[in-house]
C-alpha cells in the first residue's frame, strides 16, 4: 500500500510534466493543426536557462524561483521567433510541409544546444530544499509535491483563462473558425503568436518541474520528453486541452506503475504500445472528437 | 455609403470578378443575384477582407476597406453573415453571441448587454437555447444564431451570403421576414442568394451575376419583371 501511494504521487509528478508538455502541444495543434516536434526543445532551453541562471540569482541574493521568471522570459522569445521565423511562412503550404519543418526546427534547436552548451549532462542545481514528508506511511520528496502542486495550479488557472477570459475565447475560436472569428474582429495571426507565447512559457514552467526531480539535463532532452508528451496529447485527444492534462497524467502513472511492478526497462515500450494502441483503436484519444471534412 | 468599383479578384490565374462596380446606399436591401461559381461570394469575401482582390476600389463610409486589416473590418459598422453560417460549434449559444461582440472595449460592457437583450428578443428561441453548444442546434436556427452574432457589432451594413440555403420553405420564409426587420431598424443589407425570386421581392435593387461580371442591374421589381432574369434565374 504504502508502495502504490509512493508510486501514484511520482507518477502524478511525473504525469503533469508530461500534461505541461503536451498542452503545449494541443493548444498548437488545435489553432493551427500542425504537431510542433520542437516544443520539447523548448523544454531543453528552459533547463538550461535554469541551470545558467540559478547561479546567477544565488551569486547576486536573489530568490532563486526568478529563474524561473527568466526561462519562462526565454522560452517564450524561442517559441514566438521559432513561429514568425519558420511556421508562419510556410503556414498555408500543407501540413506535410509543416510538420517537416518543425521536425527541422527540433533539429535546429537540439544542435544548436550542442554548440552552444556541448554534449555532456549538467545538473542543474536545486532550487528549493523542502524535506521529506510522510504521507499514509509513505515518504515523498518535498519538491515532487510541490511540482506537483504547482503544475496542478497551472492547469487549473490555465482552464479558467481559457474558458472565461476575452483572450481564452478568442484561443477557442479561432481553431474552430478562422472565418467566424476574422469576422467578429478577432487578430488571427496574433492569437495564433500569443498560443505559442502561451504553450512556450508552459515549455518552462515543465521545464523547472523536470529539473527539480530529475536534476540532469542535456541537449537531447527535448526529444525524448517531447515525444512522450506527444504519446500523451494523443492519449488524451490531440486538440482537447482537458485531453492534455488527463493524458499526461495517465501516461506519467502508467509509466511509473510499470517500473516500479513489471519490468522496469519497458515502461518507454509500453508508452509507444499506448500510442499504437490508441491510434488503432480510437484515433481521436479519450477526450478528441473526430472532425470531418467540410465540403 | 458602400462603393465597390471596377473590382478585380483573381483565384490563381482564374479571374474570377472582373470590373465589377456595386454600389449600396443608406437604408437599402440591395441583391446580387446569379447562378453558382458566378463570383457573388467571392465579392462579399472582397469586401470584408477574407479575400484580397487584384485592383479596385471598396470604400465605406471613406473608409477604404481594402487597406484595412481584415479583423477590423467589424469596427467600421460592416457586419458579414457568411455562407454556411460558420457558427462556433463547440461553444455555448451565450458564448457565440459574446464573440460578436468581440470588438467592445471594457467601457462598452452596458452597450454590449444591451445589444444582447435586443437579440434574445429578437431571437427567443436563442434565449432558450443560450446554454447549449451551437453545434447541436438546427440549420435555421444556426443562422439566426449567426445573424444573432452579427448584429452584436451593432452595424450599419450587414452582408448576407445565402442565409435561406439548405431551410425549408417556411424557414426561408422566416430568415426573409428577419432580413426585413433588421433593415426596418436601420440597418443596410447587402445580400447574396441563389434564391432569386425571395431575395428580388424583398430587395430595393438588384445586380445580375454572370461568371464574374456584373449582366444587370436596377430596380428589384424591373428585374423580378426582367424577361432574361426570368428565365435564368427565376424559372418561368
Amino acid at each position: 500500500m504504502t508502495k502504490l501511494i509512493q508510486s501514484l504521487m511520482y507518477g502524478l509528478n511525473l504525469g503533469s510534466i508530461y500534461a505541461l508538455t503536451a498542452l503545449g502541444y494541443t493548444m498548437v495543434y488545435g489553432i493551427i493543426r500542425m504537431i510542433n516536434f520542437a516544443h520539447g526543445d523548448f523544454i531543453m532551453v528552459g533547463g538550461f536557462t535554469l541551470f545558467y541562471t540559478i547561479p546567477v540569482m544565488k551569486n547576486m541574493g536573489l530568490p532563486l524561483w526568478f529563474a524561473v521568471v527568466v526561462a519562462i522570459g526565454v522560452c517564450v522569445v524561442v517559441g514566438v521567433l521559432t513561429e514568425q521565423i519558420a511556421y508562419k511562412p510556410v503556414r498555408g503550404q500543407g501540413s506535410t510541409t509543416a510538420l517537416i519543418t518543425a521536425l527541422g526546427m527540433s533539429l535546429v534547436l537540439e544542435n544548436g544546444a550542442l554548440v552552444l552548451f556541448g554534449s555532456a549532462p549538467r545538473n542543474v542545481p536545486p532550487m528549493f530544499s523542502l524535506p521529506t514528508i510522510e504521507l499514509l506511511g509513505a515518504s515523498i520528496p518535498g519538491q515532487t509535491l510541490l511540482t506537483l502542486a504547482i503544475g496542478i495550479i497551472v492547469m487549473v488557472i490555465l482552464s479558467f483563462f481559457i474558458k472565461y477570459t476575452k483572450l481564452g475565447k478568442a484561443m477557442r475560436a479561432v481553431p474552430e473558425d478562422k472565418v467566424a472569428s476574422t469576422l467578429v474582429g478577432i487578430n488571427v495571426n496574433k492569437i495564433i503568436t500569443i498560443t505559442f507565447a502561451i504553450g512556450s512559457g508552459l515549455a518552462a514552467i515543465a521545464s523547472m518541474m523536470y529539473t527539480t526531480s530529475y536534476v540532469s539535463i542535456k541537449n537531447e532532452l527535448g526529444i525524448s520528453l517531447g515525444l512522450k508528451a506527444f504519446v500523451a496529447a494523443v492519449l488524451g485527444g490531440i486538440g482537447s486541452v482537458a485531453g492534455a492534462m488527463i493524458g499526461g497524467l495517465l501516461l506519467g502513472i502508467v509509466e511509473i506503475l510499470v517500473k516500479v511492478y513489471m519490468l522496469p526497462g519497458t515502461y518507454e515500450a509500453v508508452t509507444y504500445l499506448i500510442l499504437i494502441v490508441v491510434l488503432l483503436v480510437r484515433p481521436t484519444g479519450l477526450l478528441g472528437k473526430a472532425v470531418s471534412e467540410k465540403v | 455609403m458602400l462603393k465597390v468599383s471596377n473590382l478585380n479578384v483573381h483565384y490563381g490565374v482564374i479571374h474570377a470578378i472582373e470590373d465589377v462596380s456595386v454600389e449600396v446606399n443608406d437604408g437599402e436591401i440591395v441583391t446580387l443575384i446569379g447562378a453558382n461559381g458566378a463570383g457573388k461570394t467571392t465579392i462579399l469575401h472582397t469586401i470584408t477582407g477574407l479575400k484580397k482582390a487584384t485592383s479596385g476600389n471598396v470604400v465605406f463610409d471613406n473608409v477604404d476597406l481594402l487597406k484595412e486589416e481584415p479583423s477590423k473590418i467589424v469596427t467600421h459598422g460592416v457586419a458579414h453573415v457568411p455562407e454556411g453560417r460558420h457558427v462556433f460549434v463547440d461553444m455555448t449559444v451565450r458564448e457565440n453571441i459574446e464573440m460578436g461582440a468581440y470588438m467592445y472595449k471594457k467601457k462598452d460592457k452596458d452597450k454590449m448587454i444591451a445589444k444582447m437583450d435586443e437579440v434574445f428578443i429578437k431571437f427567443p428561441r436563442l434565449k432558450e437555447r443560450q446554454n447549449q453548444l451551437a453545434g447541436t442546434l438546427s440549420g435555421g436556427e444556426q443562422q439566426m444564431l449567426a445573424v444573432g452574432r452579427a448584429l452584436m457589432s451593432d452595424p450599419q451594413i450587414i452582408l448576407m451570403d445565402e442565409p435561406s440555403m439548405g431551410l425549408s420553405p417556411l424557414l426561408v420564409q422566416e430568415i426573409f421576414s428577419i432580413i426585413k426587420e433588421v433593415n426596418q431598424q436601420g440597418i443596410t443589407v447587402l445580400l447574396v442568394e441563389q434564391n432569386a425570386k425571395m431575395a428580388l421581392k424583398v430587395a430595393n435593387r438588384a445586380y445580375v451575376l454572370e461568371t464574374g461580371k456584373i449582366k444587370l442591374s436596377g430596380d428589384a421589381d424591373e428585374l423580378l419583371n426582367n424577361d432574361e432574369v426570368r428565365k435564368a434565374y427565376l424559372g418561368a
